[in-house]
């Protein structure tokens, strides 16, 4: 967002040549220009935090405007993080038999280090990219099309379903089910991998129906097994990690899904999904909740259900109808979805404008916090919402916030304690202590000018306050501190968790 | 990295002071009797836990990992524990010790994340319910105010059986470190936003407990140095304060044991065998051991055919431990089938692991277990009456 004002300035003098021909007769609210609630508001949701200059700049615009800039931005975004070393070095799990127990062992920790790694990696994107809403689409997408590290095990695969996910964040849902259904991670991770002729298995068909398309109750159990005769033979070429069709193990008979029969393949049960309208109100539904409120409007998710679908599923649609609607800025909605933990950090060190060196302290916590990226839990993903928050998160959350804005002179003796604390338990040791020296050089790495960041309000608090929390502090007790206390006092009110 | 590593780049900070000892009145109701769930978590191999040291089909399947037969404590003529158990012998004589054998559910999924799922929230397999069952529990008959929590999850922030809103559940790793970030919470008031009212809900929650919990109980029992070890005696501590709690959840992670299983789970087992001793001995130090029930768990057991790499893949059916004062030691459920494997070579089971919650829920607490449990489950019989 750093080009933000230069691209505001010209849409605003493109909505001044606009405003004398189509405008000037509409006087709907949705004309006027945002204002500065609505524009944090709006920029709050759709970029990880909002700096004061951003709302500023984004305030004189109208929501359609502002709406279609956000937008416009995710297009001509391209990753600027330089990918991990490794990303085209696919290692066939084949390798892993031939080892002895010792190369087994290395080969496995090579692994969870590029796993930290391709973490690290993403992490690095979202808190440098210009287009914050790419990279909300794209762990959006990661949450919906869940695979996990924990069972592909290949970092290489789970990167390459990233750069799938992020080519389709924005575009059309329906090439992004197609693409997704035979990409290496999801095959391996819903064991499409083994679903042969002769013993279907149904674990992605089920999947694909209950949770990628159209949602529970609107199939039975005699489509799942069809289905999953379908898919038979979508598989993985071992030695490359690519995705493998093979017509020896696909069976070739007639199936008969959500009523229709013939001799389908995967592609076809796939459009036959796409042509349920259940798939696009199921996809909105879960978007509203991404991105407007925890309880999805049946009348609007109808309505911009059908615009989605009718648009060839084009993820645009979709949100720009949601962003821009009278819901999205309902006061009731504002300040109503608890921040994600990748949020929560991502959003803090944007805001604030921390300098971070090696950013692998923030993929542990985030991981502590309850999100570890490219490993959610399980098939469904993060339930997120109000599971976010439990006594051990929330105190967590708070200590974080806490070490982050006590400034550079309290991390010191926090990481001279840490490395005093041994691991005794045998070879253990090395590992760990490598990580651990890691972790705390990158914690001391880590820098915040307080002074200068206040300075932008002057003295007046309520601006800092509406800039830092969704919504009105809850707790306040001894009543306003004063300079770098306030904000420390602000971030760890319970009202700073919400977005 | 591991996971504690972490915990301790967050937790390190000043030691504040707390203040020790304050006077300890046992809970009343029918929470005064205390459950403690012991997670398994990976996947206990039962088969080497509880050994079938008389069928010679079991030396078949484990040519390289099976437990000799003049190395198990032998329990009965074919069952018999494996040896780094040996530190719950005792309580097996004293007939505080029942093991259930068999213990799983129909169309057992493999995968560990949806199978502690269906064990935490005790669905069906094909059944997704979000809140845990001992919250369920707790929602059809609640804890007590007076409760420093309705129940402490001791070194996990994974909720398990605890999930969901409507419980005061706690999860810490330490009484102390807990203590020390309690101060960072403290908000009061309510809201009309449902999201902030939650997080304005759990900070109540945990002041609350920070009141009501006491770091400082001396106990002369001796726990062991591991990380179990700590969990049980933080878990001790807990049960030791002042205002109680009703359940406790502590997890003993490792036991997904696809290779080199032989040493890794003769560790495991030894530190849990300590572990439950040592917790034995501190709760009757208090005077709790008779009003305490302890319960192991686990995602599902492993496969009787060992693999190639000295170790075993994710199964079914297992066999699971209740140990407390008032239990009625022996041997229960049924010894594993093994000539019976399913399609991919997995056990079946004999008892549904809701027979062993329902049985906490009935005959230990005494409270209905039908929406807790989502269904109608026969409580085994293990406990005295």
């Amino acid at each position: 967002m750093r080009t933000l004002r230069a691209c505001v300035l010209a849409v605003r003098l493109f909505a001044i040549v606009l405003s004398a021909s189509i405008i000037t007769a509409r006087i709907a609210a949705a004309a006027d220009p945002m204002g500065f609630d609505e524009a944090r508001h709006l920029l709050n949701r759709t970029s990880f935090a909002a700096n004061v200059e951003d709302i500023q700049a984004f305030a004189a615009l109208t929501r359609t405007q502002a709406v279609d800039q956000l937008l416009a931005w995710t297009a001509t975004t391209k990753v600027s993080t330089p990918a991990p070393a490794w990303v085209n070095e696919f290692e066939s799990p084949r390798r892993l038999r031939g080892l002895s127990e010792e190369e087994r062992k290395l080969a496995l920790r090579a692994q969870a280090e590029n796993g930290a790694e391709l973490r690290s990696w993403w992490l690095t994107e979202m808190l440098t990219t210009r287009s914050p809403l790419t990279e909300k689409m794209v762990l959006f997408w990661h949450n919906h099309f869940v695979s996990s590290l924990q069972k592909v095990r290949s970092p290489v695969l789970m990167y390459r379903q990233n750069l799938l996910l992020r080519k389709h964040a924005l575009g059309y849902f329906g090439d992004m089910l197609h693409e997704v259904s035979k990409d290496p991670a999801m095959v391996v991770y819903l064991d499409n991998a083994s679903n042969r002729k002769a013993q279907p298995n149904e674990n992605f068909a089920r999947e694909v129906m209950e949770l990628f398309t159209l949602g529970e109750g609107n199939y039975v159990e005699h489509d799942i097994k069809e289905a999953a005769r379908a898919f038979t033979g979508w598989s993985i070429d071992l030695d490359t990690g690519q995705f493998l069709s093979r017509p020896l193990i696909h069976d070739d008979g007639v199936k008969t899904v959500l009523g229709r029969s013939g001799n389908f393949d995967g592609d076809a049960v796939l459009d036959i999904l796409l042509a349920q309208p259940q798939t696009a109100e199921f996809i909105v539904r879960k978007l509203w909740r991404e991105f407007v409120s925890p309880v999805p409007d049946a009348a609007e998710v109808k309505r911009i259900g059908r615009m989605f679908r009718e648009n060839r599923y084009n993820i645009k649609v979709a949100l720009r109808a949601l962003l821009t609607s009278d819901a999205f800025f309902a006061p009731a909605n504002r300040a109503s979805l608890i921040k994600s933990p990748v949020e929560l950090i991502v959003g803090t060190l944007r805001q604030f404008r921390f300098e971070t060196g090696d950013v692998i302290p923030f993929v542990f916590v985030s991981r502590q916090l309850g999100q570890d990226l490219f490993a959610p839990p399980n098939v469904k993903g993060w339930p997120g919402g109000e599971a976010w928050i439990n006594s051990a998160t929330l105190l967590q959350r708070k200590q974080l916030l806490e070490r982050l804005f006590r400034g550079q002179e309290m991390r010191q003796p926090a990481v001279a304690m840490n490395s005093q604390t041994t691991d005794n338990t045998k070879g253990v040791a090395t590992a760990a202590n490598e990580a651990r020296q890691r972790v705390a050089r990158a914690l001391m790495e880590i820098n915040f000018d307080g002074a200068k960041w206040l300075s932008q309000f002057g003295h007046s608090d309520p601006m800092l306050a509406k800039v830092v929390l969704a919504t009105e502090p809850a707790a306040m007790p001894g009543g306003i501190v004063p300079g770098d206390d306030r904000l420390r006092q602000l971030v760890l009110d319970p009202a700073y968790q919400l977005k | 990295m591991e996971r504690r590593d972490f915990i301790t780049v967050l937790g390190a900070g000043t030691v504040a002071a707390w203040c020790p000892g304050l006077a300890r009145a046992a809970p009343t109701g029918q929470y005064e009797k205390l459950l403690i769930l012991i997670e398994l978590k990976g996947g206990n191999d039962g088969l080497n836990t509880v050994v079938p040291y008389a069928d010679a089909e079991y030396y078949n399947q484990r040519p390289r990992l099976a437990v000799a037969r003049d190395r198990v404590l032998q329990l009965d003529s074919r069952s018999g524990l494996h040896p780094a158990l040996e530190p719950l012998m005792p309580l097996w004589q004293n007939r505080e010790l029942a093991i259930v054998q068999g213990v799983g559910y129909p169309a057992a999924n493999l995968s560990h994340f949806r199978s502690i799922e269906i064990w935490d929230t005790a669905s069906g397999s094909n059944e997704y319910l979000s809140d845990g069952w001992l919250t369920r529990a707790f929602a059809g008959a609640p804890v007590p105010r007076s409760f420093a929590a309705d129940a402490v999850i001791v070194g996990s922030n994974e909720m398990g059986p605890l999930a969901g809103a409507g419980t005061r559940a706690l999860a810490l790793a330490s009484t102390q470190q807990f203590l020390r970030q309690a101060r960072l919470a403290g908000a009061t008031g309510a809201s009309t936003n449902p999201a902030l009212n939650h997080i304005l809900k759990v900070e109540r929650d945990i002041a609350g407990a920070a009141a009501g919990l006491n770091a400082g109980y001396e106990f002369r029992s001796e726990f062991p140095v591991t990380a179990l070890g700590n969990a049980m005696k933080t878990a001790a501590q807990v049960i030791a304060s002042k205002a109680g709690v009703a359940a406790v959840r502590v997890t003993h992670g490792g036991f997904d044991t696809h290779t080199g299983q032989q040493n890794t789970q003769q560790r495991l087992l030894k530190e849990l065998a300590d572990g439950v001793s040592a917790m034995r001995s501190a709760l009757q130090e208090i005077g709790r051991w008779d009003t305490s029930l302890l319960m192991t768990y686990s995602e599902f057991g492993r496969r009787p055919r060992e693999n190639q790499s000295r170790g075993t893949d994710h199964g079914t059916a297992n066999a699971h431990f209740v140990l407390g004062g008032r239990v009625k030691g022996g041997l229960y459920g049924a010894p594993p089938a093994l000539t019976r494997l399913d399609g991919n070579g997995n056990l079946p089971f004999a008892v549904d692991f809701r027979d062993v919650y329902a049985c906490a829920l009935e005959k230990w607490w005494g409270i209905s277990s039908v929406a807790a449990l989502n269904g109608r489950f026969r409580p085994l019989d293990i406990l005295q009456t």
